[in-house]
């Protein structure tokens, strides 16, 4: 039955930009902090305070611009979103309705069922609201502001989607673009990418669109999955029971796997957007939207195409360092100093990736040094260091980012090269134990191992067990 | 000396060569608020003596030490009570704000301060600046010094009322509409509206955004000089504020009507304009004949559309401005709600005056969807023809001149249950707020029961310089003539 419908998708994406100051105002956009700390008479609606666009939240939103294929508005303007809500200062939101900065995009993604092009409808800039806490035993409701004014990105796409798949694929692409040009981290868990997804459904070969639903409330691809696949079914079922679906804002809960309505569009708020008079039009100049694309990075298609020419590196590992910026960067930062990327990669693919797994850390998150890495690169190559010693320093460095060299030297972990030390401690172990040197020679080749253990006894560990061996058996048979 | 009769220059320059002290010149304006404030009402707010007196001595000190140099140091000098001042209470003569005390100073007030002026305390205005008489304040009206029977104006009604009662020797007005160009009319005055842009709004408690303007209310044309250029300039913390070269505004105190193009648009003398307004202004472009200028009559165009399209624009903008005051953060607060609806609309409901809910109103409906268009972007259109036609009349002229306000002052009690009526008197001051451009008031003459009246002039954006003159000229004119007869 349900194959005779599609489900249509479209999205509205919100991204928090890791500027360091808000949008609108100088204060910090850290998270933390004593709430109401990162406040000013701006970001929390003080009579006679006045909006400044923070800079660096207009050349954000023209990189992701460029980098979703948008066109850049010359003259953008800011308008002001009227409702009344204690998380909101000033009763009005300050955001792009007439004239946003970004038209006409499109991005491609990637299933099992080949590319495909999602268009952008527009990107605009706008201000985070701040956070209530409701304390139910005083029955009272605190505001923090500390969010308040925090710049954001909404993307809003066309109804491009049909399916989860879809969707998630679309949602990788942003979060690697916006990433890799460091305009934000965006995560999902975290808030810093937010996702209200519309969805309508029609029958297969319909032109034209079903009533749609707006849902919120979505902090995983887990959840969108889910959300989809209960929406699509709940409207499928009222269309064919014959009723209709209601065009309404509905709330997805993750945990009861099932959603409910929050308003209907008759509901809807007249939200009275008008220009909003403190913020002069934005006016982009062509030497800027030049200096922003000669500032574009290079995205991970273009990164891959690069890696497998230059390092030779496998396919599967390719996507695991390049899957967030940060570690390619680091990859190609400690390659260079080691002059070992393969060795360099494996590290970053195999332990790092092993011990970030373990502590649930994100894959941007490398607790050490390039510099550091190097170092235990060249001190793996140059046999100094043991391969179990070399595990060793790694969790080290993955603690506490420890100098490897110095590290090995304190913990007794540099094999020993001193070739007249060697000698000494080879020549003392056969004086000490004429048993086995007998025992050998007699053909009792495990007798060479007390020899090789009494070696290792006098260097305390530092020699290269094959090396002592190798040495033993020349002064035995030499 | 009489400290009394002296302007803030003289104040400045009497301190500056030792002949009298701030302490002194304080002593004379805190003399006339003893003598006058309970009947007059121009403050909401003034410092407690204690403290001027201390900051007078401070003052003092260092101008004798030579730490403050500014054209206005020692000047005591008051400020509207919708620019904040950290330290007093700023409530905008409204219940919604009572007992709110900023954190920060309004950066026009600071730049004062730093010229050296005495920030004495807050005047009474109409409650949010939604007035033109000074009588829709919360807190009372402030009284006409001229003649206490009658208003004395608003917006920025206690500011004027303060400078012509010797309350204060200069002020801070902010003018929308009018709002200190017309009280200046009322009270016999001079009040000096610059170019949008040229002064930072941050700190002023906003209005209509794209028409608030702060500007000087003062004894003389020279003060009304030095004040503005001690508060002009670029403000990074106003995105609207401009930057200007040509910030030395008291360069421009020449006595000379030599070369002006002055133009009389025919719809500024039409009907409803007072005859003896009509007459005295009239008289006012023979002084400037006789001083060397070109008067012409002119034809406006879209005159008859202005206060439509101003009371469109600020309403909506105000609408949205006074969203803010929900009893959330600051102010009043009504207590006695079970949820936050409730107290929200109690709040608003009890915190603002009937003048203020009828603009929230207005604004809120020329915004909302389906009227939009026709209201609001309607105005917006309307607002672009008006300076077009400002620009038209700037090609041939340099100055527009007319009334401030069709009648000399109102008495009290006569103009709120009219609003349509209060609303039309705009009719001379809206133009310029629309356009952005500059204009002045000064004192021409008075109607036949010696109530003042007041002259306007306005000149294309950025020219306050020849606006400056030409109010000098006339100023000097007249003076030079009432000396002789």
């Amino acid at each position: 039955m349900t194959q005779r419908y599609e489900t249509v998708i479209g999205l509205e994406t919100h991204v928090e930009l890791a500027t360091k100051t808000k949008i609108f105002c100088a204060c910090s956009t850290a998270f933390g902090g004593k709430p109401n700390s990162h406040t000013c008479p701006v970001c929390t609606g003080m009579p006679g305070s006045l909006p400044v666009l923070n800079r660096e939240v207009l050349n954000a939103a023209i990189a992701v611009g460029l980098a979703t294929n948008c066109k850049i508005t010359r003259d953008s303007r800011f308008d002001r979103k009227n409702y009344f809500y204690p998380d909101n200062p000033q009763n009005y939101q300050i955001s792009q309705l007439y004239a946003p900065i970004c038209t006409d995009g499109h991005v491609t993604i990637t299933t099992e069922a080949g590319p495909k092009t999602i268009r952008i409808h527009e990107i605009h800039m706008e201000e985070d609201a701040g956070k209530l806490i409701h304390d139910e035993w005083t029955n009272t409701s605190l505001v923090d502001y500390n969010r308040s004014g925090v710049p954001l990105l909404e993307i809003v796409s066309e109804p491009d989607m049909r399916s989860a798949e879809e969707v998630i694929a679309y949602l990788e692409k942003l979060r690697m673009l916006i990433s890799y040009l460091g305009a934000s981290d965006c995560k999902l868990q975290e808030g810093s990418m937010r996702a209200d997804i519309n969805i309508s459904v029609r029958p297969v070969g319909s032109t034209t669109f079903g009533t749609r639903t707006e849902m919120k409330n979505l902090n995983s691809f887990k959840a969108i999955a889910h959300c989809i696949a209960g929406e699509t079914e709940r409207q499928i079922e009222l269309l064919e029971m014959g009723r209709s679906v209601t065009q309404e804002t509905r709330r997805w809960d993750e945990n009861k796997e099932s959603s409910r309505a929050m308003r209907s569009k008759e509901d809807a708020k007249d939200y009275r957007y008008f220009p909003d008079p403190d913020l002069p039009p934005v006016h982009v100049t062509e030497a800027q939207l030049e200096k922003a694309a000669a500032g574009l990075p290079e995205f991970r298609e273009e990164k891959t195409e690069r890696f497998r020419k230059t390092y030779g590196l496998p396919e599967k590992d390719i996507a695991i360092l390049t899957e967030v910026r940060q570690t390619a960067d680091f990859f190609e930062e400690a390659g260079r100093l080691s002059g070992e990327p393969k060795k360099t990669a494996n590290y970053l693919i195999v332990e790092l990736r092993q011990l970030q797994k373990e502590r649930g850390l994100d894959a941007d998150r490398i607790p050490f040094s390039a510099e550091h890495l190097a170092s235990l690169v060249r001190m793996s190559t140059d046999g100094r260091i043991s391969s179990g010693a070399a595990k060793q320093i790694f969790a080290a460095m993955f603690e506490a980012d420890v100098d490897p060299e110095s590290y090995a030297e304190t913990n007794g972990l540099l094999i020993v090269r001193d070739d007249s030390a060697l000698d000494s401690a080879v020549k003392n172990a056969i004086a000490a134990n004429p048993k086995a040197v007998e025992d050998y020679r007699s053909g009792k080749k495990k007798a060479l191992g007390a020899l090789v253990g009494a070696v290792m006894k006098e260097t305390r560990g530092q020699a290269d067990p094959a090396e002592v061996n190798k040495r033993i058996i020349r002064t035995l048979e030499g | 000396m009489d400290i009394r009769k002296m302007t803030a220059l003289q104040t400045a320059a009497a301190v500056k060569k030792g002949k009298i002290t701030v302490r002194e010149a304080l002593a004379g304006v805190l003399a006339a608020v003893d003598e006058k404030e309970n009947e007059i009402h121009a403050y909401l707010a003034l410092k407690d003596r204690e403290s001027l007196e201390k900051e007078a001595d401070a003052l003092d000190e260092a101008i004798r030490s030579g730490a403050v140099t500014g054209p206005l140091a020692g000047v005591p000098v008051a400020v509207k009570d919708n620019l904040c001042y950290e330290g007093l209470p700023c409530t905008c003569a409204s219940r919604i704000l009572e007992g709110f005390r900023p954190a920060y100073t309004a950066e026009a007030v600071s730049r004062l301060e730093k010229a050296g002026a005495l920030i004495l305390g807050k005047t009474n205005m109409d409650e949010f600046a939604m007035g033109s008489t000074t009588e829709t304040s919360a807190f009372g009206p402030t009284k006409n010094p001229v003649n206490t029977g009658h208003v004395p104006g608003g917006s920025s009604g206690g500011s004027a009322a303060a400078v012509a009662a010797g309350e204060a020797l200069a002020a801070l007005g902010s003018d929308t509409g009018g709002s200190i160009r017309q009280p200046a009319s009322y009270c016999g005055v001079v009040g000096l509206k610059p170019t949008y842009g040229t002064v930072s709004r941050y700190g002023l408690v906003a209005y209509g955004s794209s028409l608030d303007q702060i500007g000087p209310i003062t004894a003389d044309v020279a003060d009304a000089a030095a004040m503005l250029e001690a508060i002009a300039g670029r403000d990074v913390k106003d995105a609207t504020s401009l930057e200007r070269q040509d910030g030395r505004y008291t360069d421009a105190l020449i006595c000379d009507g030599r070369g002006l193009k002055i133009a009389i648009p025919e719809e500024y003398l039409g009907d409803g304009l007072n005859d003896d307004v009509r007459q005295e202004v009239l008289k006012a472009a023979d002084v400037f004949r006789a001083a060397g200028a070109v008067v012409e009559t002119v034809s406006l165009k879209y005159t008859d559309y202005a206060v439509a399209s101003y009371y469109t624009i600020a309403d909506a903008e105000a609408s949205s401005n006074l969203e803010r005051y929900d009893g959330v953060k600051y102010g009043f607060r009504a207590e006695d709600a079970e949820d936050l609806h409730t107290m929200y609309k109690r709040t608003r409901s009890r915190g603002f005056g009937p003048e203020v809910k009828r603009r929230i109103m207005l604004g809120s409906f020329v915004l909302s969807s389906g009227y939009y268009d026709a209201y609001y972007l309607k105005a917006l259109r309307v607002r672009a023809l008006i300076r077009q036609a400002f620009d038209e009349i700037f090609a041939d002229y340099d100055l527009i001149l007319g009334p401030a306000s069709p009648t000399t002052a109102p008495s009290l009690g006569s103009s709120l249950q009219d609003a349509m009526t209060m609303y039309l008197s705009d009719i001379y001051t809206v133009p310029a707020n629309l356009a952005g451009i500059p204009g002045i008031c000064v004192p021409c003459g008075a109607d036949r029961s010696g109530l003042p009246v007041g002259l306007q002039l306005m000149a294309a954006p950025f020219r306050e310089h020849t606006l400056i003159r030409a109010a000098y000229t006339y100023e000097q004119t007249v003076r030079g003539k009432e000396a002789i007869g």
